[in-house]
């Protein structure tokens, strides 16, 4: 089939994505007009107002996305490093030259507008590492390659840490994402997961004990779980051994024997069982490792010998590490501590703000809780209260579903790349949107702590709105690109 | 794997959605407490008239003063004390009254002083300002036009936590009607607040009405309402009642009507108003001779002879005597060893004569024969439960059903009573005082005067009631259905004779109006003390307009004190006016002071 449309990269690129980007431009423009609309406003539209720039914001958005279509997208391969180091300056100078806005030093002024450098420094970070991963022979099976990778990543992360942006800061840990799909092992992200999963569970339930014993219920959920995701590695890095169902039945009398005896006999803290098998299952796979001379044992002995003692130490890193408003913060967001006017306010608030929606939310500009101002930076971080609020349980499920949609798609995209760089870029892409949405939205609804990150098309802004814009639209100009060029 | 890890992500976020949204309303609740601000409205309470149109009770503006205990802080206490005018133990106290209040909170107004009058308030205004977390509010507070009727009319005051928690209408500091007809028509008079739902910020700012006042409503203003009462008669009935203790009561006949209603000692209704209301309260609660406490309504008494008439109509309709039978006097009744004294007359006597002259004899022949009268009853019980049930019919025994608050029963005895008491044994001589109103029987003055009116209406009568209209309302259907005794019609001419008798011939001569054809019956009620000094009558005997009770407490005999205040009563309603020799009359009586040394020990 010859393509009417030719080979205009404008009408070439991917229409479903494109559709998208527009739906959520202009739900997003009626959830800033919901979360900026002070009662007895008239004019929408006025430049001074959030929502009247908000829209100046969306069209400048719409024109950087044309032209972006309508460059060669092998200019984005050759600039990627340069542009990447020129952000690189950019971050760096920025804190001495910056405005302080809150505390943070990010903000460029330029006149008319204030730019946020790191919006932009994802872009290029996408672009570097896209670039860096389709350099001829490099693989990140080579230490010095993924050693490479993880510097590009790290480097401007460092440099917005130093800004006071840790949200910003944060969304650098996406590119890891992508990093499992170029070949990163899948077991160190587990372990990455599993170490969070310990962390929580000791903090939530470390102060209920279970009944008839002396056992901390989150030392025992942790300790079970070393247990048994141990063995899990064993099933499935060293299949067809007799390892994993030995040691699950062992250790499962040895528990039930304690619980019985904690039970009927002297009630003690059965957690020392189940820290006794961890030593065990540590002594029993270090022995086989050097026994047998296979490298796999020590490695799944020392995540298990890592994971125990990493258990340990967060309570103490928790208790004496951090700084004690980091400490309510953690405790608040695991719900281990009340805190409804200090740390828990912005939570609480935001959860009455989406809650009192119900299905079908009060309708556009109706939100009292937005509206009223009871949700803090409700047109930025907390925009997605005001979709909560005012279109209900029915708009903030469409809205996540047309991230979802977002992501899938952006996903078969970056699959059908016939490039390296196209691929990884396209990683590096939908990776960033899935953290922001899983980190803001997440936030919002009070399952994540509170950082600040903006939801992407959403939340107010220009230079979140550029860089999204940036990030999605060069994309689709690689697509087109490789689509085109796989014709000829 | 990326791909599902997303779409497990995005599931959890919307099943989280799914729970604060749709299946928990506790953060609508919470976001309609942050946001809504309920600014109600009051309404203003319902005027109170007489029978003539002359207002009694009206509304007039008054403040309270509020505080918010989280602004207050650092008040200069003495300077703020001298500001409104209050000693500093008074602050102290008012502001541990406030910490110890149930819904206690430090960031909402609490009500600091309440009614202050519009002048007090006038000269603490601008000072008030100076102090932060004080603020105020207008409201209205009562006045009364006239320092009579305080029993009928009553008082209003803040609810406490009781009515609060009974009618979920109140919030703290409302007034309520607290004795009188302010508590027996609060529904009427208090109206319906309304309420203004208003769009709160998140500093407390008002932005706004929600859904442009969608959800609003209005305030309805309480009714008027009009008393039975006549102000000259009350006026009248409480001079006459000085120095003494007792009551008054006049029921106009045919209606119902309580045209006045006195119970002495009384107060000032204004005392009970303002800022010294809970000084007066205590005040009047510790003297001794209860003047809070409505006699008319809630003293119970020995009927004493009043209550002959009941006998006569009972015995006539049970066919225990005829309007000629006579029974002997020998100084009183002589049987079986049982004396009962009466005063010398001629004997032996027919019932009318015996009305007249207030027989004891004729009255416990009466009784004795209806309760041993075998043929007709088959026992002493059985017997007495038909009197019992004729007197209930009457009115007694039970409460009337008066709009006001707190009416007393009286007692009826009834067979149960003397087989619990006297064991199976008693039969009509054991309990035959109770025929001339004595004994276990007691009644109210109002249950006496509703005698009269049944008297006078010739076998019928209204419930008495205070309020004669309700504005744009409906009286109680109570007071406009006739209510009959089972006494045959064709026997109350009898009664009514011997009451008029009285009055011409009789015990009731000093009630003898020239041209008011006064019926009337005396009573003077054995007690502890003195004898209470009783009056039972209504006029003119044809058509009647008036039926009065008198009861003074150990004003001796019925002729004493009874006869002459009924007599006054009777004048002045249907002349309008006294004359002369009456005026001095009343201004002797007036001047009389009794002593109850029973009270007052």
């Amino acid at each position: 089939m010859t393509n009417k449309l030719g080979t205009n990269p404008v009408f070439r690129a991917d229409w479903v994505v494109i559709l998208i980007y527009i739906c959520m431009l202009v739900f997003g423009w009626l959830s800033i007009c919901g979360a900026s609309y002070e009662i007895g406003q008239t004019d929408l539209l006025s430049w001074d107002t959030r929502t009247g720039k908000q829209l100046v914001w969306m069209v400048c958005a719409s024109i950087l996305a044309l032209f972006l279509l309508l460059l060669d997208d092998r200019y984005f391969e050759i600039v990627a490093k340069a542009l990447y180091w020129f952000f690189i300056i950019l971050l760096f100078i920025t804190p001495f030259i910056a405005k302080d806005i809150k505390g943070s030093k990010s903000w460029l002024s330029l006149g008319v507008v204030n730019l946020q450098p790191a919006e932009f420094a994802k872009c290029a970070t996408a672009l570097a590492v896209a670039k860096l991963f389709s350099t001829y022979g490099f693989t990140m099976a080579h230490r010095k390659d993924m050693i490479k990778a993880i510097g590009t990543i790290m480097l401007p992360l460092v440099l917005i840490v130093m800004q006071k942006e840790t949200g910003s800061a944060l969304v650098f840990f996406a590119f890891f994402l992508m990093l499992y799909r170029e070949g990163l092992s899948g077991s160190l992200l587990f372990t990455a997961v599993a170490m969070v999963f310990y962390f929580v569970v000791s903090i939530r339930f470390g102060s209920d004990v279970m009944p008839s014993t002396l056992t901390s219920v989150g030392e025992f959920v942790a300790l079970l779980s070393i247990w048994l995701f141990s063995l899990g590695m064993i099933r499935v890095y060293l299949p067809r051994t007799p390892h994993a169902l030995r040691l699950l039945l062992w250790g499962g009398a040895i528990l039930f024997l304690s619980m019985l005896f904690s039970h009927f006999v002297v009630p003690f803290d059965v957690s020392w069982a189940l820290l006794g098998i961890s030593i065990f299952v540590v002594g029993y796979l270090l022995w086989h490792a050097i026994e047998l001379r296979i490298a796999k044992y020590l490695y799944i002995s020392l995540f298990t010998l890592g994971s125990t003692l990493f258990l340990y130490s967060t309570d103490y890193a928790l208790n004496n590490i951090l700084q004690p408003h980091q400490q309510t913060r953690i405790r608040v967001l695991l719900g281990v501590e009340e805190n409804n006017s200090g740390a828990g306010y912005n939570v609480n608030q935001s959860l009455i703000a989406i809650g009192s929606g119900g299905l079908t939310g009060k309708g556009f500009l109706e939100g009292t809780q937005t509206k009223l101002k009871y949700v803090p930076e409700q047109d930025t971080d907390f925009i997605f209260c005001t979709v909560g609020e005012e279109e209900g349980f029915v708009g903030s499920t469409i809205v996540l579903l047309l991230f979802f949609t977002l992501i899938c798609r952006l996903i078969y995209l970056a699959e059908r790349q016939s490039t390296t760089f196209g691929r990884v870029y396209g990683y590096c892409v939908l990776s960033i949107f899935f953290f922001h949405v899983l980190v803001n939205v997440g936030m919002v609804i009070g399952l994540m702590p509170v950082i600040g990150i903006p939801l992407p098309f959403f939340s107010y802004g220009g230079s979140s709105l550029w860089g999204f814009t940036l990030l999605l639209f060069i994309f689709l100009r690689i697509d087109v690109g490789n689509k085109l060029r796989e014709r000829f | 794997m990326i791909g599902g890890v997303v779409a497990l992500i995005i599931f959890i976020y919307i099943a989280r959605l799914f729970s604060l949204q749709v299946m928990s309303d506790d953060y609508k609740a919470s976001a309609e407490s942050n946001a809504l601000y309920k600014e109600i409205i009051y309404p203003s309470r319902g005027q109170i008239l007489d029978r003539n149109g002359e207002l009694l009770v009206y509304n007039e503006p008054s403040y309270n003063i509020t505080v918010v205990m989280q602004e207050q802080v650092g008040v200069d206490t003495a300077e703020f004390c001298k500001a409104v005018g209050i000693t500093p133990e008074v602050y102290l106290e008012k502001m541990a009254e406030i910490k110890n209040k149930r819904n206690y909170s430090r960031y909402t107004p609490q009500l600091f002083m309440t009614q202050i009058p519009a002048e007090e308030f006038a000269i603490m205004r601008e000072k008030l300002s100076r102090f932060k977390g004080f603020s105020f509010e207008k409201r209205s507070s009562r006045r009364y036009a006239t320092a009579h009727a305080a029993h009928i009319l009553g008082d209003v005051g803040e609810v406490n936590e009781k009515e609060i928690e009974n009618d979920e209408y109140y919030r703290n500091g409302d007034i309520i009607g607290k004795l009188g007809v302010e508590r027996s028509y609060e529904k009427q008079l208090r109206g319906q607040k309304g309420v203004r739902i208003l769009l709160r910020d998140v500093r407390g700012r008002i932005k706004g009405r929600f859904e442009e006042g969608k959800y609003d409503t209005q305030a309805i203003p309480g009714k008027d309402i009009t008393l039975t009462i006549d102000m000259k008669l009350q006026v009248l009935a409480e001079r006459l009642l000085e120095g003494k203790v007792g009551s008054i009561v006049a029921i106009e006949p045919n209606t119902g009507e309580v045209l006045c209603m006195a119970s002495s000692p009384t107060y000032d209704p204004n005392m009970l108003v303002g800022r010294d209301r809970g000084k007066n309260h205590k005040l009047l609660k510790q003297n001794k001779r209860k003047p809070m406490l409505n006699r008319a309504v809630m003293g119970t008494y020995p009927p004493g002879s009043t209550f002959k008439i009941t006998q006569s109509l009972i015995g006539l309709q049970e066919g225990i005597i005829t309007p000629q039978t006579q029974f002997p006097c020998s100084g009183g009744f002589n049987y079986k060893g049982l004396h009962v004294g009466c005063h010398g007359h001629a004997s032996p006597i027919a019932l009318v004569p015996a009305i007249a002259t207030s027989c004891n004899a004729y009255f416990c022949w009466n009784l004795y024969r209806m309760f041993d009268n075998r043929t007709k009853y088959k026992s002493v019980q059985e017997g007495m439960t038909r009197w019992k049930d004729h007197l209930v019919a009457m009115g007694y025994g039970y409460k009337l059903g008066i709009d006001l608050p707190s009416e007393a029963r009286g007692m009826i005895p009834n067979a149960d009573y003397y087989d619990k008491y006297l064991g199976k044994n008693w039969n009509g001589l054991t309990v035959v005082s109770i025929s001339i109103g004595q004994g276990e029987v007691t009644a109210t003055p109002l249950q006496i005067a509703n005698l009269g009116a049944m008297v006078a209406n010739r076998g019928y009568f209204y419930t008495p009631h205070v309020v004669k209209e309700i504005q744009g309302g409906q009286l109680d259907s109570l007071y406009t259905t006739k209510r009959k005794p089972m006494i045959d019609e064709k026997w109350y001419p009898y009664a009514v004779d011997g009451m008029r008798s009285a009055v011409t011939g009789g015990t009731c001569r000093g009630a003898n109006i020239p041209g008011l054809d006064v019926c009337g019956k005396t009573g003077t009620a054995q007690n502890r003390g003195q004898d209470h000094s009783i009056f039972m009558g209504f006029a003119p005997k044809e058509n009647p307009k008036i039926a009065v009770s008198v009861y003074v407490e150990n004003g001796g005999f019925g002729a004493t004190f009874g006869v002459p205040i009924g007599a006054l009563i009777i004048e002045q309603y249907l002349n309008g006016e006294l004359s002369d020799g009456s005026k001095a009359k009343a201004n002797s009586i007036q001047a009389r002071k009794i002593s109850y040394p029973l009270y007052d020990k």
